[in-house]
């Protein structure tokens, strides 16, 4: 339910808060997003053993536990001075895909997707999973279920545990192969889930690209970011979920620095701000110029739509055509409409399908040969293209193997300047001469969940659809209006 | 019959556990039909001013996880404990402190100085740290106070049953929530795992278990049947609670202990240190184990002993 609260609150309960200041005019003059937790991790993995980061830092998010313990494995490989060979990078990458399968699953379904398939003044309470059920029939809701729960399992195969994956920890490879009978149980769940995907592009297709008003809402100035974007690419720039060089592009959808992981502090620096525990990261040579858009600050966006926008193509046919379609559809390269971060996510869901056919389908996936042995410690980073975004692990062992030093920059921490901002411009873009109505809260909350943020990940908090505080105040600093939900 | 009345919250912690929750999959149907779900941040819009105007003791069962790291996690923690006739610490955050425990090591100076002044992407020449009152042109803003120390849900409120693991394995979950909604809760103070060691689950073959050299888990060529212990490699499995199956050791890992401290055992790193000391051959063995902190109190810090580092 949504709720408007006329008297003040001041605390903060824990969750996002976006306060909004107005000017004489009653028009917007400053909007915050606030995250309201850090959890330390960066200090408290000093001194552990090298094998334990790419565990320990699956627990800063449930959701994404699988990209922190990729990162970390790869950092590992790069402290260890080891490749793992062909067939671990193919499980790695395949057990990735799964990861992939649900949690793009999980936003679509679950989290960002109800705004668009139960519509954006749809009522809150039939805005989540259940509505999309009773919009879309009980027979989607079950295989909504049923290929969430696919992505886990993969995990679960290859990782040992779904939640918080053990196998990779080991650098230079995996520690478990896998039997045929699994090949065959992983063959089956992945067929199932790509033709899952295409049916959500379809979906996806039906309900908000028939629908003008909706594809005019995608378009539409209060959500349009004109920001650099990355995304890792493989060799021939298309996009890659595991690894390769990272890419930058600029505004104009030029490549503005193409960087292997190692060098990573060439490229991104990160901003403190006293009113958020998050940090705001901003690209070094652009320059850190406030939460501003445009080419010359140095806001950049990650996850899907960064991807797409970074790469040059995807690597599978399927979602190469989806790829084209989507650029056709908004008009090219590079596309700055926050909202068409679902579609995206959806053309991703699709490659992870197509990529981890490829590989279950390898002769060499069931291979024992899983493991190269290890140099000695040194330093090392590892990145990986989160679900939500770039994802970088960056750790200093000593002679014994334990973390001297470790950096995180996390996916969401990525485009939290990024959702400061698209905040500001959907209040902006809404609330005109003092006039605030109740709908402004969930065009305001469809700014940010677009990117669906993990303020886990982000400051180690709030996971999904978190609970939201708007606050206005005045251009007397008097508190006229708090919207919640 | 008139359905139970639930609530999930989460405080300090990673999501994980409200994954685990998901990951029951259709299950959730039945607790749906048995009880009604009147708080959970994650998937419902119920506010926390709503649970303010509840009623005391007019929640069931509460289902607390993540730990009390900061001054909005202690604050939710008291008054759902006012609320709820039943808290159930759920996950190793709000039993043992998890990892995030591990920052008991330090302090909020120690945490604040390497993530916002000497992180090697950070740059802040006016070291400029986040503040729980900040004014801005147009007013101010808040944010919770930072603790220097994390504790665990019972070192905050008195906690009724407790179920471990990071996250807890989903079949103990749907155990729990079957064993509640029938009505079948166990004494006070209870766990809902399982009474046995995660070595009581484990496939690997146990042999004569003596430790002559202590060797890391990517230094073994491991033949993936023998106990980590026999070939050297420190395993958790003896003074971990059990109920997860062993997954991590069909994985071919050794257990980290997520479990916490294993039935009857009071001190999950002590049990570890008793349990090493009968299997090395030579007490100089132990000097090679590397991070004893970490290695075995990795999610049970704040919940033992030792609980932190002394502040200066």
């Amino acid at each position: 339910m949504k709720e408007i609260v006329i008297n003040p609150i001041t605390r903060l309960e824990g969750h996002g808060k976006i306060t909004i200041f107005l000017n004489d005019e009653g028009d917007v003059d400053e909007a915050y997003f606030q995250v309201p937790e850090l959890r330390g991790f960066e200090k408290f993995c000093e001194g552990r053993r090298a094998e334990d980061l790419p565990i320990i830092t699956t627990r800063i998010c449930g959701v994404c536990p699988v990209a922190h313990h990729m990162a970390g494995a790869k950092a590992l490989d790069a402290a260890f001075n080891v490749e793992p060979p062909e067939p671990a990078k193919k499980l790695r990458e395949l057990m990735y895909c799964g990861y992939y399968l649900y949690d793009h699953t999980l936003h679509f379904y679950y989290l960002g997707g109800p705004d668009f398939v139960v519509g954006p003044d749809a009522p809150p309470e039939k805005r989540n999973v259940l509505g999309v059920i009773e919009k879309a029939g009980l027979e989607i809701g079950k295989e909504v279920i049923k290929h969430r729960a696919y992505g886990q399992k993969i995990t679960e195969i290859i990782g040992g545990k779904a939640t918080h994956p053990v196998s990779a920890c080991i650098p230079g490879g995996i520690a478990r192969p896998i039997s045929e009978e699994e090949r065959q149980e992983i063959e089956r769940m992945v067929r199932s889930c790509l033709e899952f995907a295409k049916f959500s592009l379809k979906l996806f297709d039906d309900i908000v690209l028939k629908n003008t008003a909706y594809v005019d809402l995608i378009k539409s100035e209060p959500y349009t970011l004109k920001t650099y974007y990355m995304g890792t690419v493989d060799k021939n720039n298309k996009v890659n979920f595991y690894d390769g060089n990272v890419r930058v592009v600029d505004p104009e959808g030029k490549e503005f620095v193409k960087f292997a992981p190692k060098d990573y502090l060439d490229v991104v620096e990160e901003h403190v701000e006293p009113w958020t525990y998050v940090k705001l990261p901003y690209l070094k040579k652009v320059g850190w110029k406030g939460l501003v858009d445009g080419p010359e600050s140095g806001l950049y966006r990650v996850g899907p739509l960064g991807r797409l926008n970074a790469a040059d193509g995807m690597a599978t046919p399927l979602a190469q055509a989806e790829y084209e379609r989507m650029y056709a559809t908004l008009g090219g390269k590079p596309v700055h409409n926050t909202l068409a971060y679902h579609w995206a996510r959806l053309i991703e869901l699709l490659y992870a399908a197509e990529r981890a056919l490829e590989l279950v389908t390898d002769p060499e996936i069931t291979s024992k040969n899983v493991r190269n042995k290890p140099g000695k410690p040194g330093e090392g980073v590892g990145i990986v293209e989160a679900a939500r975004g770039t994802l970088i692990h960056h750790y200093q062992l000593d002679e014994n193997a334990l973390a001297k030093k470790v950096n995180l920059i996390v996916a969401t921490v990525n485009n939290a300047p990024s959702i400061c901002l698209s905040i500001k411009n959907a209040a902006k873009g809404l609330i005109k001469k003092g006039k605030v109505t109740d709908g402004i809260l969930n065009m305001v909350e469809m700014a940010f969940r677009a990117y669906d943020p993990c303020f886990a990940c982000a400051t180690h908090f709030a996971v999904g659809q978190m609970p939201l505080e708007v606050e206005i105040y005045d251009s007397q600093k008097r508190l006229v209006q708090t919207l919640k939900r | 019959m008139e359905k139970l009345k639930f609530a999930f919250y989460w405080a300090a912690s990673c999501g994980g556990c409200e994954i685990a929750v998901l990951d029951v999959n259709e299950k959730i149907l039945d607790v749906v039909a048995k009880a009604d779900l009147v708080f959970w941040p994650v998937a419902l819009d119920v506010k926390y001013k709503d649970v303010e105007a509840m009623p005391d003791k007019s929640i069931d069962v509460c289902f607390f996880n993540g730990a009390i790291r900061n001054e909005e996690n202690e604050r939710m923690a008291k008054l759902l404990r006012q609320k709820s006739k039943v808290l159930v610490a759920f996950g190793s955050c709000a039993c043992d402190g998890c990892v995030i425990g591990l920052g008991n090591l330090w302090n909020k100076e120690k945490i604040f100085e390497r993530a916002y002044f000497e992180t090697p992407s950070t740059n802040n020449p006016q070291n400029v740290t986040p503040q729980t009152r900040f004014k801005v042109a147009h007013g101010e803003l808040e944010l919770p106070e930072f603790y220097d120390t994390v504790k665990t849900l019972a070192q905050t409120v008195d906690v009724d049953y407790f179920i471990s693991g990071c996250p807890p394995p989903v079949p103990r979950i749907i155990e729990a929530l079957e064993a509640i909604l029938n009505g079948k809760l166990p004494p006070k103070g209870s766990s809902f795992l399982l009474n046995k060691a995660v070595c009581d689950e484990c496939p690997r073959e146990k042999k004569e278990r003596k430790i002559t050299q202590v060797k890391r888990v990517y230094e073994i060529e491991d033949d993936f049947k023998t106990c980590f212990l026999d070939q050297g490699v420190i395993c958790m499995g003896p003074a971990t609670r059990g109920g997860c199956g062993a997954q991590c050791l069909k994985a071919n890992v050794p257990c980290t202990g997520c479990g916490g401290p294993a039935p009857r055992v009071p001190e999950q790193g002590a049990a570890m240190i008793s349990a090493l000391a009968s299997i090395v051959v030579d007490p100089k063995v132990i000097e090679q184990i590397v991070d004893p902190v970490g290695t075995f109190y990795k999610y049970s810090l704040a919940n033992s002993i030792l609980r932190r580092r002394v502040i200066k």
